[in-house]
């Protein structure tokens, strides 16, 4: 084990890791190397001109892609990233080849995230624009708040359940839960309080949801036409990501989530 | 039936032998007071007190009187709370207020004298001598290293120094209020008054607009709950990041913005759509421990460049232990909001009853830190009414390394705690986005009336370290035995680390 000035941190090593380029990819093993240098890393290769970056052996590593601004820019990520990837994000896109931890696309403004297994808490939260698709079970407290803003519409797509508070707050944006990809098939398609406080955007879960688990905001309808408008491109993609069947997957029908209101406090106050 | 049986506060009285019928009264209020038929015809019951008629009317007619109605007495009863169940009782509300606490509890920097050298231990004259009132808040490293500079001297060794640091002219910054509850035009005027003055201006929740980019240098960007207008760019922008927690008027409460003050350039700041509430939750739900906290604060600081990132905390019954925790989480200040705090619209009831005073915070914080040896890996911002300088004064010496100003500064622009900035009617211009009003207030005259404000209490503080016999802000940090209690219970004094006056 190396050891730096402040000393070794908890496993991981505070230096620079090797950046390999080919072309416009440059390729780094994360194996070990504290998160900071990680980014630093990263952020490196794209200041240098690399297109894109693989990230190999990364083992818990917060904030990667955290900020960083781009379209054309990619990162592919071998093993499982830590809390807040991609948070503030602007464009991007980011793969996994594995599970997730919480806060995915947090405040994310661009951008788009597949990610080859289940995703923790906090998944898009405040999330503003981008998309995020997530091949199995997502955790609690979901698209929280998340909101949209002139051509920015962010999109979730979860291909197992997710647990309670999905969509608290919602602003903004769509989010979609197709209960494909469950780890535990004892769980409901979505846990309690989902849509709570829900004041803007659009829920789909394919399937029913149980009344009392929806929040008193939204108005629970069965997806028509305009819907399934709506859902084709967004089950298009995840379906591509993940090898689904596309026919398959829209054959059942989705429960449509929308608030009744979008001032769900306008008489909370006595007038003064 | 009738609609209510609240009477008016206040009366409107037009002396009419010197009115000249211009006018000028009906133009001026917010509230629409006045209407005009061969004479203006004040409803009093629209009145809020803010003498934005009778500053303005050229013949100086106008009064405001309060409605000196009689209640049979009881002391358990008070006028205030009877109107308040006849209030509730015909609207089933919430009632929402503005501006801070305005019930009578103690006061403690009242209760608070600072010391003076006589005869042993000489004052020194501020106007004569240097008197260092510059301040940096931010995380001090545990030591330093330093070496050689080659020529007989010494440097700080590359590495061992300091981490990065805001640095302020004058131990004082404006506190965060954020445009959507403030007009645009106190964001200028703050903006420019802070670049002027090197100090910070804050943006609360609200984004920052594009007329402020020239002064970011200046500015200090929040985070909340909400994450309004909060992007990559915004994050880079600030001279330092702000998560805010807690607020010391609404602790534990979210943020409300009704429908009505989202216009087109508030939702463009905001990055929200117009007209929808701008809810920003009572958590952050992205924090619900110190570990997710650490997780928030280090995630701003890889999005900024390791720009300084502060906590701001509503000063609450166990405000050491979470100040505390908000600094093992790695915060580089902790922003201590007391109970006096001001807003822009909170539930009364949460206003006037929930926090603890900002003295009682700043002392017990900074004795945590100090016996937890961390003291130095934060600064502390003190705020919630601040008042005036001696208030500042005695917060440094209780330990606070720099003070937050919000109503003081609104107060210098022209705002005379009418209390009813949650209306968005402001007669003043100053808490409304409706255009006719913001535009009294001109950002270049506001900036002067602020520069003058902090200079002023600058110059009194200089004053007050002289007397001292200190010749820097810094001795005076945290000197408790410069401070003596008057009328304050014994506990409350062990409290404050404070002794009694005459010992």
């Amino acid at each position: 084990m190396m050891t730096t000035a402040t000393g070794p941190v908890e496993g991981y090593v505070k230096v620079a890791p090797t950046v390999t380029r080919e072309g416009d990819t440059a390729t780094i093993d994360g194996h070990g190397v504290y998160y900071r240098q990680l980014n630093e890393a990263v952020r490196g290769a794209f200041a240098d001109g690399a297109k894109t970056v693989k990230l190999g052996n990364i083992n818990g590593q917060r904030y990667i892609g955290n900020g960083i601004t781009g379209k054309d820019l990619r990162i592919e990520i071998q093993g499982v990233p830590g809390g807040d990837m991609a948070m503030f994000m602007n464009g991007p896109t980011i793969v996994t080849d594995g599970s997730a931890q919480d806060g995915v696309a947090n405040t994310m403004n661009a951008g788009t995230i597949y990610i080859n297994g289940d995703a923790g808490d906090v998944l898009g939260y405040g999330m503003r624009g981008g998309r995020v698709f997530v091949r199995g079970d997502v955790g609690y407290r979901v698209g929280i708040h998340m909101k949209a803003f002139e051509n920015l519409i962010p999109i979730i797509c979860c291909g197992g359940n997710a647990r309670a508070f999905f969509g608290e707050y919602m602003a903004g944006g769509v989010l979609v839960l197709l209960g494909r990809n469950v780890q535990f098939a004892d769980q409901p398609l979505v846990g309690p309080f989902c849509g709570s406080g829900m004041h803007g955007g659009v829920i789909y879960l394919r399937g029913e949801v149980n009344p009392q688990d929806v929040g008193k905001e939204c108005g629970i309808f069965t997806a028509d036409e305009q819907d399934i408008k709506v859902l084709r491109p967004i089950v298009e993609e995840w379906c591509a990501a993940f090898g689904d069947d596309f026919e398959d997957v829209l054959s059942q029908p989705f429960t449509k989530l929308v608030p009744v209101s979008h001032r769900p406090y306008g008489k909370l106050y006595a007038p003064m | 039936m009738l609609t209510s049986f609240i009477q008016p506060e206040f009366k409107v009285e037009i002396d009419r032998d010197k009115c000249i019928k211009c006018g000028r009264c009906v133009q001026q209020c917010g509230w629409g007071v006045y209407s005009f038929a061969e004479r203006p015809i004040p409803d009093d019951s629209k009145c809020r007190a803010c003498h934005r008629c009778v500053t303005y009317c050229p013949a100086h007619c106008i009064t405001i009187k309060r409605n000196e109605l009689v209640f049979r007495d009881s002391e358990n009863w008070s006028p205030a709370l009877r109107k308040a169940v006849w209030r509730q009782s015909e609207s089933g509300g919430v009632m929402l207020t503005s501006m801070g606490n305005d019930k009578p509890y103690q006061r403690i920097f009242d209760y608070l004298v600072l010391d003076a050298c006589q005869v042993t231990n000489p004052s020194i004259d501020p106007l004569r001598e240097p008197m260092e009132l510059k301040t940096f808040i931010g995380r001090k490293p545990d030591s330093v290293e330093v070496e050689s500079d080659g020529e007989g001297g010494y440097r700080l060794a590359p590495g061992a120094g300091m981490e990065n640091n805001i640095e302020l002219a004058t131990p004082i910054m404006f506190g965060g209020m954020s445009y959507g509850s403030v007009s645009l035009n106190v964001h200028k005027s703050l903006a420019m008054a802070a670049s002027r003055l090197g100090i910070t201006m804050n943006t609360g929740e609200g984004g920052l607009h594009a007329d402020l980019y020239p002064y970011t240098d200046n500015v200090i960007v929040q985070c909340a709950s909400g994450r309004f207008g909060v992007d990559a760019d915004y994050l880079n922008r600030g001279v330092a990041i702000e998560i805010k927690v807690g607020q010391g008027a609404k602790p534990g409460i979210g943020g409300h913005l009704p429908g009505e003050k989202i216009n087109k350039e508030v939702s463009t700041t905001r990055m929200i759509p117009q007209g929808t509430d701008a809810i920003s939750p009572a958590p952050h739900h992205d924090i619900y421990s110190i570990e997710d906290l650490r997780q928030l604060i280090y995630s701003l600081k890889e999005a900024s460049g390791y720009k300084p990132v502060g906590v701001k905390i509503a000063c609450v019954h166990n405000v050491a232990a979470i100040a505390s925790g908000v600094v093992r989480a790695g915060a580089d200040y902790v922003y201590l909001d007391g109970f006096k705090g001001g807003t822009g619209a909170a539930p009364q009831i949460i206003r006037d009853h929930v926090g603890i005073p900002i003295e009682i915070a700043i002392a017990v914080v900074d004795q945590r830190l100090r016996d937890e040896g961390i003291r130095n890996q934060a600064s502390i911002i003190a705020a919630g009414s601040i008042r005036s300088s001696a208030d500042m004064a005695k917060a440094i010496a209780l330990g606070a390394d720099a003070v937050a100003i919000g109503s003081a500064a609104l107060i210098a622009l022209g705002c005379h705690v009418c209390q009813s900035c949650h209306t968005g009617c402001c007669s003043w211009g100053i808490t409304t986005q409706k255009p006719e009003l913001t535009r009294r207030l001109d950002p270049e005259w506001g900036a002067e009336r602020l520069t003058n404000l902090v200079h002023a209490w600058s110059h009194e503080l200089q004053e007050i370290l002289g007397a001292l016999g200190v010749n820097a802000v810094e001795s005076l940090r945290g000197s408790r035995e410069r401070l003596r209690a008057i009328g304050l219970d014994a506990s409350t004094c062990e409290i404050l680390g404070v002794k009694p006056a005459g010992m």
